[in-house]
Protein backbone atom coordinates (compact mmCIF):
# COMPACT_ATOMS: atom_id res chain seq x y z
CA UNK A 1 0.00 0.00 0.00
CA UNK A 2 1.75 3.20 -1.04
CA UNK A 3 0.55 5.81 1.28
CA UNK A 4 0.06 9.36 -1.01
CA UNK A 5 0.35 11.52 1.14
CA UNK A 6 3.77 10.96 2.63
CA UNK A 7 5.12 10.24 -1.06
CA UNK A 8 3.52 13.27 -1.95
CA UNK A 9 5.64 15.21 1.04
CA UNK A 10 8.57 13.78 -0.49
CA UNK A 11 8.12 15.23 -3.78
CA UNK A 12 6.60 18.92 -2.29
CA UNK A 13 9.83 18.78 -0.54
CA UNK A 14 12.48 18.42 -3.46
CA UNK A 15 11.27 22.45 -4.32
CA UNK A 16 11.59 23.89 -7.12
CA UNK A 17 12.96 21.52 -10.03
CA UNK A 18 15.67 22.57 -12.25
CA UNK A 19 15.01 25.78 -14.92
CA UNK A 20 14.12 24.09 -18.09
CA UNK A 21 15.04 26.10 -21.26
CA UNK A 22 12.86 26.77 -23.62
CA UNK A 23 13.51 25.35 -27.05
CA UNK A 24 13.88 28.01 -29.24
CA UNK A 25 13.79 31.85 -28.29
CA UNK A 26 10.16 33.77 -28.53
CA UNK A 27 10.42 34.41 -32.14
CA UNK A 28 7.95 35.32 -34.73
CA UNK A 29 7.24 32.19 -36.79
CA UNK A 30 5.96 30.06 -33.88
CA UNK A 31 4.28 33.41 -33.01
CA UNK A 32 2.68 33.78 -36.37
CA UNK A 33 1.46 30.03 -36.81
CA UNK A 34 -0.22 30.27 -33.37
CA UNK A 35 -2.01 33.48 -34.38
CA UNK A 36 -3.25 31.22 -37.72
CA UNK A 37 -4.48 28.46 -36.31
CA UNK A 38 -6.20 30.33 -33.09
CA UNK A 39 -7.33 32.14 -36.18
CA UNK A 40 -6.38 35.63 -33.97
CA UNK A 41 -6.02 38.80 -36.30
CA UNK A 42 -4.86 40.82 -33.26
CA UNK A 43 -2.15 43.11 -35.23
CA UNK A 44 -0.32 43.39 -31.58
CA UNK A 45 1.83 40.39 -31.94
CA UNK A 46 5.01 41.89 -34.09
CA UNK A 47 7.36 42.39 -31.63
CA UNK A 48 5.97 40.88 -28.25
CA UNK A 49 3.90 37.24 -27.92
CA UNK A 50 0.27 36.50 -27.30
CA UNK A 51 0.84 36.41 -23.35
CA UNK A 52 -1.54 32.70 -23.58
CA UNK A 53 1.06 31.08 -25.65
CA UNK A 54 3.68 31.62 -22.72
CA UNK A 55 3.35 27.44 -21.98
CA UNK A 56 4.07 26.82 -25.87
CA UNK A 57 7.39 27.96 -25.28
CA UNK A 58 8.43 25.31 -23.07
CA UNK A 59 6.28 22.69 -24.37
CA UNK A 60 8.53 18.94 -24.28
CA UNK A 61 7.72 18.60 -28.04
CA UNK A 62 7.54 15.53 -30.55
CA UNK A 63 9.33 13.90 -28.31
CA UNK A 64 9.24 15.28 -25.25
CA UNK A 65 10.49 13.46 -22.06
CA UNK A 66 9.78 15.10 -18.36
CA UNK A 67 12.80 16.03 -16.25
CA UNK A 68 13.84 13.81 -13.41
CA UNK A 69 13.32 16.40 -11.22
CA UNK A 70 9.84 17.40 -12.32
CA UNK A 71 6.85 17.33 -9.87
CA UNK A 72 4.29 16.62 -11.66
CA UNK A 73 5.89 13.61 -13.62
CA UNK A 74 6.78 12.30 -10.33
CA UNK A 75 3.43 12.68 -8.67
CA UNK A 76 2.03 11.25 -12.15
CA UNK A 77 4.07 8.29 -11.38
CA UNK A 78 3.46 7.32 -7.86
CA UNK A 79 -0.42 7.22 -8.35
CA UNK A 80 -0.28 5.27 -11.37
CA UNK A 81 1.55 2.90 -9.68
CA UNK A 82 -1.37 3.45 -6.53
CA UNK A 83 -3.64 2.47 -9.31
CA UNK A 84 -4.78 5.37 -10.53
CA UNK A 85 -3.77 5.48 -14.05
CA UNK A 86 -6.01 8.24 -15.63
CA UNK A 87 -5.39 11.74 -15.68
CA UNK A 88 -7.76 14.75 -16.65
CA UNK A 89 -6.31 18.54 -16.26
CA UNK A 90 -9.32 20.95 -14.57
CA UNK A 91 -7.65 23.96 -13.97
CA UNK A 92 -5.63 26.42 -15.21
CA UNK A 93 -4.60 30.01 -13.79
CA UNK A 94 -1.88 31.80 -16.07
CA UNK A 95 -0.94 35.18 -14.53
CA UNK A 96 1.61 37.07 -16.92
CA UNK A 97 3.42 39.76 -15.18
CA UNK A 98 4.51 41.56 -18.61
CA UNK A 99 4.26 40.49 -22.29
CA UNK A 100 7.49 38.70 -23.95
CA UNK A 101 9.46 40.17 -26.25
CA UNK A 102 10.67 38.07 -29.50
CA UNK A 103 14.11 37.17 -29.01
CA UNK A 104 14.06 36.62 -25.23
CA UNK A 105 14.41 33.13 -24.56
CA UNK A 106 12.26 31.57 -21.24
CA UNK A 107 13.19 28.95 -19.34
CA UNK A 108 10.81 27.24 -16.44
CA UNK A 109 10.32 25.58 -13.35
CA UNK A 110 8.16 23.61 -10.97
CA UNK A 111 6.96 22.99 -7.51
CA UNK A 112 4.36 20.30 -6.37
CA UNK A 113 1.95 22.85 -4.62
CA UNK A 114 -1.01 20.64 -3.31
CA UNK A 115 -1.92 16.81 -3.44
CA UNK A 116 -5.59 16.49 -2.35
CA UNK A 117 -7.44 13.09 -1.90
CA UNK A 118 -8.83 10.56 -2.12
CA UNK A 119 -11.67 12.37 -3.84
CA UNK A 120 -14.77 10.57 -5.51
CA UNK A 121 -15.95 12.13 -8.71
CA UNK A 122 -17.89 11.32 -11.73
CA UNK A 123 -14.50 9.70 -13.22
CA UNK A 124 -14.07 7.88 -10.71
CA UNK A 125 -11.95 7.73 -7.12
CA UNK A 126 -9.11 9.77 -7.72
CA UNK A 127 -6.29 13.06 -6.32
CA UNK A 128 -6.11 16.35 -7.43
CA UNK A 129 -2.45 17.40 -8.07
CA UNK A 130 -1.36 21.22 -8.30
CA UNK A 131 1.86 22.41 -9.28
CA UNK A 132 3.07 26.06 -9.79
CA UNK A 133 4.82 27.02 -12.98
CA UNK A 134 7.28 30.11 -13.25
CA UNK A 135 8.90 31.49 -16.38
CA UNK A 136 12.10 33.23 -16.05
CA UNK A 137 13.66 35.29 -18.02
CA UNK A 138 17.03 35.54 -16.60
CA UNK A 139 15.58 36.03 -12.90
CA UNK A 140 13.00 37.83 -14.09
CA UNK A 141 9.47 35.85 -13.04
CA UNK A 142 7.58 36.58 -15.94
CA UNK A 143 4.88 34.33 -15.98
CA UNK A 144 3.27 31.75 -13.75
CA UNK A 145 0.60 28.64 -13.83
CA UNK A 146 -1.39 26.98 -11.01
CA UNK A 147 -2.28 24.13 -12.97
CA UNK A 148 -4.10 20.87 -11.27
CA UNK A 149 -4.78 17.66 -12.70
CA UNK A 150 -7.37 15.02 -11.28
CA UNK A 151 -5.13 11.78 -11.19
CA UNK A 152 -8.29 8.77 -10.96
CA UNK A 153 -8.86 5.11 -11.07
CA UNK A 154 -11.49 4.93 -13.82
CA UNK A 155 -14.95 4.22 -12.35
CA UNK A 156 -16.05 0.72 -13.72
CA UNK A 157 -17.62 0.21 -16.38
CA UNK A 158 -21.26 0.19 -15.81
CA UNK A 159 -23.47 -2.27 -16.95
CA UNK A 160 -26.22 -1.16 -19.27
CA UNK A 161 -28.70 -0.60 -16.94
CA UNK A 162 -31.96 -2.80 -17.34
CA UNK A 163 -34.75 -1.02 -19.44
CA UNK A 164 -37.12 0.41 -16.78
CA UNK A 165 -40.04 -2.01 -15.26
CA UNK A 166 -42.98 -0.57 -17.34
CA UNK A 167 -44.17 1.40 -15.00
CA UNK A 168 -47.74 2.86 -14.33
CA UNK A 169 -48.42 5.94 -15.31
CA UNK A 170 -48.73 9.12 -12.95
CA UNK A 171 -52.40 9.67 -12.00
CA UNK A 172 -53.28 13.46 -11.91
CA UNK A 173 -54.94 14.12 -8.41
CA UNK A 174 -58.31 14.65 -8.76
CA UNK A 175 -60.38 16.76 -6.23
CA UNK A 176 -63.69 18.97 -5.98
CA UNK A 177 -62.15 21.74 -7.91
CA UNK A 178 -61.00 19.29 -10.98
CA UNK A 179 -63.77 16.26 -10.44
CA UNK A 180 -65.81 18.05 -13.79
CA UNK A 181 -62.38 18.15 -15.84
CA UNK A 182 -62.02 14.54 -15.42
CA UNK A 183 -65.30 13.43 -16.32
CA UNK A 184 -65.32 15.33 -19.34
CA UNK A 185 -62.13 13.63 -20.39
CA UNK A 186 -64.38 10.30 -19.76
CA UNK A 187 -66.86 11.30 -21.47
CA UNK A 188 -64.26 12.64 -24.60
CA UNK A 189 -65.28 16.43 -23.75
CA UNK A 190 -62.53 18.80 -22.78
CA UNK A 191 -64.08 21.26 -20.31
CA UNK A 192 -62.93 24.61 -19.39
CA UNK A 193 -64.18 26.06 -16.08
CA UNK A 194 -66.09 29.00 -16.91
CA UNK A 195 -67.08 31.65 -14.10
CA UNK A 196 -70.61 31.82 -12.58
CA UNK A 197 -70.21 34.69 -12.00
CA UNK A 198 -68.86 37.07 -14.45
CA UNK A 199 -68.17 34.22 -17.69
CA UNK A 200 -64.49 34.33 -17.47
CA UNK A 201 -62.86 31.32 -18.58
CA UNK A 202 -59.99 30.00 -16.91
CA UNK A 203 -57.71 27.03 -16.95
CA UNK A 204 -56.17 25.30 -14.95
CA UNK A 205 -59.34 24.91 -12.83
CA UNK A 206 -59.46 26.70 -9.11
CA UNK A 207 -62.20 27.44 -6.65
CA UNK A 208 -62.03 31.09 -6.91
CA UNK A 209 -62.64 33.62 -10.05
CA UNK A 210 -59.40 35.87 -10.09
CA UNK A 211 -61.47 38.56 -11.75
CA UNK A 212 -64.73 38.75 -10.18
CA UNK A 213 -63.60 36.46 -7.02
CA UNK A 214 -66.77 34.49 -7.66
CA UNK A 215 -66.91 30.95 -6.29
CA UNK A 216 -69.66 29.19 -8.29
CA UNK A 217 -67.65 27.76 -11.41
CA UNK A 218 -69.54 26.14 -14.27
CA UNK A 219 -67.47 24.85 -17.22
CA UNK A 220 -68.36 24.52 -21.37
CA UNK A 221 -67.06 22.12 -23.54
CA UNK A 222 -64.03 23.35 -26.02
CA UNK A 223 -64.18 22.38 -29.85
CA UNK A 224 -61.36 20.74 -28.82
CA UNK A 225 -59.28 22.75 -31.20
CA UNK A 226 -55.49 25.37 -30.77
CA UNK A 227 -52.83 26.06 -32.07
CA UNK A 228 -49.12 25.28 -30.28
CA UNK A 229 -48.23 28.22 -28.22
CA UNK A 230 -44.85 26.45 -26.58
CA UNK A 231 -43.64 23.26 -26.10
CA UNK A 232 -40.69 21.10 -24.30
CA UNK A 233 -39.14 17.70 -25.96
CA UNK A 234 -38.80 16.11 -22.53
CA UNK A 235 -35.25 13.48 -22.36
CA UNK A 236 -34.50 13.45 -18.89
CA UNK A 237 -35.41 11.92 -16.40
CA UNK A 238 -37.47 8.83 -16.82
CA UNK A 239 -41.00 9.41 -16.25
CA UNK A 240 -42.91 6.40 -15.03
CA UNK A 241 -45.01 4.89 -17.93
CA UNK A 242 -43.39 6.85 -20.36
CA UNK A 243 -40.34 6.08 -23.24
CA UNK A 244 -38.36 9.10 -23.81
CA UNK A 245 -38.16 11.90 -25.08
CA UNK A 246 -41.86 12.78 -25.63
CA UNK A 247 -43.74 16.49 -26.17
CA UNK A 248 -45.39 18.44 -23.80
CA UNK A 249 -47.29 21.25 -25.93
CA UNK A 250 -48.94 24.17 -23.86
CA UNK A 251 -51.81 24.58 -26.47
CA UNK A 252 -54.01 27.77 -26.94
CA UNK A 253 -57.46 26.84 -27.69
CA UNK A 254 -59.54 28.67 -29.73
CA UNK A 255 -61.72 29.35 -26.58
CA UNK A 256 -58.51 31.49 -25.44
CA UNK A 257 -57.10 29.43 -22.50
CA UNK A 258 -53.83 27.36 -23.12
CA UNK A 259 -53.97 23.82 -21.69
CA UNK A 260 -50.76 21.84 -21.23
CA UNK A 261 -50.83 18.27 -22.95
CA UNK A 262 -49.02 15.84 -24.35
CA UNK A 263 -48.34 15.85 -28.37
CA UNK A 264 -47.94 13.15 -30.47
CA UNK A 265 -46.52 14.19 -33.68
CA UNK A 266 -43.47 16.98 -34.65
CA UNK A 267 -43.75 20.09 -32.68
CA UNK A 268 -43.62 23.07 -33.76
CA UNK A 269 -45.02 26.88 -33.04
CA UNK A 270 -48.23 27.65 -33.74
CA UNK A 271 -48.50 24.06 -34.91
CA UNK A 272 -52.58 23.43 -35.28
CA UNK A 273 -53.58 20.42 -32.73
CA UNK A 274 -56.60 18.74 -32.27
CA UNK A 275 -57.47 16.75 -28.26
CA UNK A 276 -57.42 12.87 -28.26
CA UNK A 277 -58.79 10.96 -25.34
CA UNK A 278 -56.92 8.10 -24.41
CA UNK A 279 -58.83 5.72 -22.28
CA UNK A 280 -57.04 4.36 -19.09
CA UNK A 281 -59.18 2.54 -17.25
CA UNK A 282 -62.61 3.15 -16.22
CA UNK A 283 -61.22 5.77 -13.95
CA UNK A 284 -59.52 8.07 -16.14
CA UNK A 285 -58.93 8.83 -19.77
CA UNK A 286 -56.10 11.76 -20.62
CA UNK A 287 -56.24 14.21 -23.01
CA UNK A 288 -53.63 15.16 -25.69
CA UNK A 289 -52.90 16.35 -28.81
CA UNK A 290 -52.51 15.73 -32.21
CA UNK A 291 -51.33 17.39 -35.11
CA UNK A 292 -55.04 18.42 -37.36
CA UNK A 293 -55.16 16.94 -40.18
CA UNK A 294 -56.97 19.97 -41.91
CA UNK A 295 -54.24 22.58 -41.35
CA UNK B 1 -16.76 48.84 -20.86
CA UNK B 2 -18.73 48.77 -17.14
CA UNK B 3 -19.93 46.16 -15.28
CA UNK B 4 -22.75 44.13 -16.79
CA UNK B 5 -21.63 44.49 -20.63
CA UNK B 6 -21.75 41.00 -22.74
CA UNK B 7 -19.51 39.91 -24.73
CA UNK B 8 -21.18 39.35 -28.39
CA UNK B 9 -21.55 35.91 -28.59
CA UNK B 10 -18.92 33.74 -30.60
CA UNK B 11 -18.85 30.84 -32.10
CA UNK B 12 -15.97 28.20 -32.91
CA UNK B 13 -16.30 25.29 -35.66
CA UNK B 14 -13.84 22.46 -34.18
CA UNK B 15 -13.57 21.26 -37.12
CA UNK B 16 -10.49 18.09 -36.98
CA UNK B 17 -8.38 20.68 -38.92
CA UNK B 18 -8.81 23.39 -36.34
CA UNK B 19 -8.23 20.44 -33.73
CA UNK B 20 -4.76 19.68 -35.04
CA UNK B 21 -3.79 22.77 -36.61
CA UNK B 22 -3.85 24.40 -33.03
CA UNK B 23 -3.10 21.42 -30.93
CA UNK B 24 0.56 21.61 -33.24
CA UNK B 25 1.20 25.47 -32.87
CA UNK B 26 0.97 25.20 -29.22
CA UNK B 27 3.59 22.26 -29.68
CA UNK B 28 1.30 19.56 -27.84
CA UNK B 29 1.62 16.52 -29.82
CA UNK B 30 -0.47 14.21 -27.21
CA UNK B 31 -2.11 11.59 -29.74
CA UNK B 32 -5.81 12.42 -28.55
CA UNK B 33 -5.41 15.57 -30.16
CA UNK B 34 -4.40 15.03 -33.95
CA UNK B 35 -4.95 10.58 -34.29
CA UNK B 36 -8.70 9.74 -34.19
CA UNK B 37 -8.13 5.95 -33.63
CA UNK B 38 -5.89 6.30 -30.74
CA UNK B 39 -8.14 8.98 -29.05
CA UNK B 40 -11.10 5.80 -29.37
CA UNK B 41 -8.88 3.69 -28.23
CA UNK B 42 -8.65 5.36 -24.82
CA UNK B 43 -12.12 6.05 -24.38
CA UNK B 44 -12.94 9.58 -26.32
CA UNK B 45 -15.71 9.74 -28.67
CA UNK B 46 -12.96 11.97 -31.09
CA UNK B 47 -9.93 14.00 -30.72
CA UNK B 48 -10.53 17.28 -29.03
CA UNK B 49 -9.03 20.48 -28.39
CA UNK B 50 -5.49 20.91 -25.89
CA UNK B 51 -6.06 23.03 -23.07
CA UNK B 52 -3.34 25.42 -24.52
CA UNK B 53 -5.82 25.70 -27.60
CA UNK B 54 -8.88 26.61 -24.75
CA UNK B 55 -6.67 29.16 -23.05
CA UNK B 56 -5.55 30.69 -26.19
CA UNK B 57 -9.26 31.00 -27.51
CA UNK B 58 -10.18 32.45 -24.01
CA UNK B 59 -7.86 34.75 -24.34
CA UNK B 60 -8.69 35.63 -28.47
CA UNK B 61 -12.28 36.16 -27.37
CA UNK B 62 -11.70 38.93 -24.58
CA UNK B 63 -8.84 40.73 -26.69
CA UNK B 64 -11.41 40.63 -30.24
CA UNK B 65 -13.92 42.31 -27.39
CA UNK B 66 -11.71 44.82 -25.77
CA UNK B 67 -9.42 45.64 -28.85
CA UNK B 68 -5.61 45.47 -29.42
CA UNK B 69 -4.55 47.92 -26.92
CA UNK B 70 -5.83 45.87 -24.03
CA UNK B 71 -3.22 44.10 -22.07
CA UNK B 72 -4.14 40.18 -21.05
CA UNK B 73 -2.97 40.02 -17.25
CA UNK B 74 -4.57 36.53 -15.91
CA UNK B 75 -6.54 34.05 -17.02
CA UNK B 76 -7.83 31.48 -14.73
CA UNK B 77 -9.74 28.64 -16.45
CA UNK B 78 -11.82 25.82 -14.95
CA UNK B 79 -11.55 22.88 -17.49
CA UNK B 80 -15.15 20.78 -17.92
CA UNK B 81 -16.21 18.70 -21.21
CA UNK B 82 -14.15 17.81 -23.69
CA UNK B 83 -14.13 19.93 -27.19
CA UNK B 84 -14.35 17.57 -29.87
CA UNK B 85 -14.22 18.14 -33.19
CA UNK B 86 -17.43 18.91 -34.87
CA UNK B 87 -18.48 20.83 -31.71
CA UNK B 88 -19.56 24.24 -31.92
CA UNK B 89 -17.52 25.79 -29.35
CA UNK B 90 -20.43 29.10 -28.14
CA UNK B 91 -18.13 32.10 -26.03
CA UNK B 92 -20.43 33.81 -23.75
CA UNK B 93 -18.67 36.49 -21.51
CA UNK B 94 -19.46 39.42 -19.20
CA UNK B 95 -17.89 42.18 -17.15
CA UNK B 96 -18.25 41.41 -13.38
CA UNK B 97 -15.60 43.90 -11.93
CA UNK B 98 -14.07 47.19 -12.80
CA UNK B 99 -11.03 48.68 -10.88
CA UNK B 100 -10.27 51.67 -12.56
CA UNK B 101 -8.35 50.37 -15.58
CA UNK B 102 -8.71 47.14 -14.97
CA UNK B 103 -10.96 44.62 -16.20
CA UNK B 104 -12.48 40.97 -14.56
CA UNK B 105 -14.60 39.36 -17.80
CA UNK B 106 -16.44 36.10 -16.71
CA UNK B 107 -16.03 33.76 -19.71
CA UNK B 108 -18.31 30.67 -20.52
CA UNK B 109 -17.42 28.22 -23.50
CA UNK B 110 -20.32 25.85 -23.96
CA UNK B 111 -20.60 22.72 -26.39
CA UNK B 112 -23.64 20.45 -26.75
CA UNK B 113 -22.24 18.12 -24.53
CA UNK B 114 -22.13 21.27 -21.64
CA UNK B 115 -19.33 23.77 -20.22
CA UNK B 116 -15.97 23.40 -21.69
CA UNK B 117 -14.33 26.04 -19.66
CA UNK B 118 -15.25 28.68 -17.41
CA UNK B 119 -12.86 31.19 -16.17
CA UNK B 120 -12.18 34.78 -15.73
CA UNK B 121 -10.13 36.70 -17.46
CA UNK B 122 -8.72 40.33 -15.71
CA UNK B 123 -7.37 42.70 -18.97
CA UNK B 124 -5.80 46.14 -18.44
CA UNK B 125 -6.95 48.50 -20.24
CA UNK B 126 -6.43 52.42 -21.38
CA UNK B 127 -6.92 55.09 -19.37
Amino acid sequence: MIDIEKEAARVAEQGESAPRLARDPVNLPMINNWLEAIGDQHPGYTEVAPPAMVQVWTMGGLHGQRALDDPLGAMMKILDEAGFTSVVATNSDQTYHRYLKIGEHVSVTSTLEDVTGPKKTALGEGWFVTTRSTWYVGDEAVAEMRFRVLKFRPAEKQEPKPEPRQAQAIRPSINRDTEYFWEGCRNQELRIQRCGGCGLLRHPPGPMCPECGATKPKYLVSDGRGVVYSYVVHHHPQVPGKQTPFVIALVELDEGVRMLGELDGEPSIGLPVEVVFTKVDDELTMPSWRPRADR
Amino acid sequence: MRIGDSLPEWHVEATPTFVISTAIATRDFQDVHHDRDLAVKRGSKDIFINILTTTGLVQRYVTDWAGPEALVRQVNIRLGAPCYAYDTLKFFGQVIEREDQNLTIEVVGRTGHGDHVTGIVKIEVMA
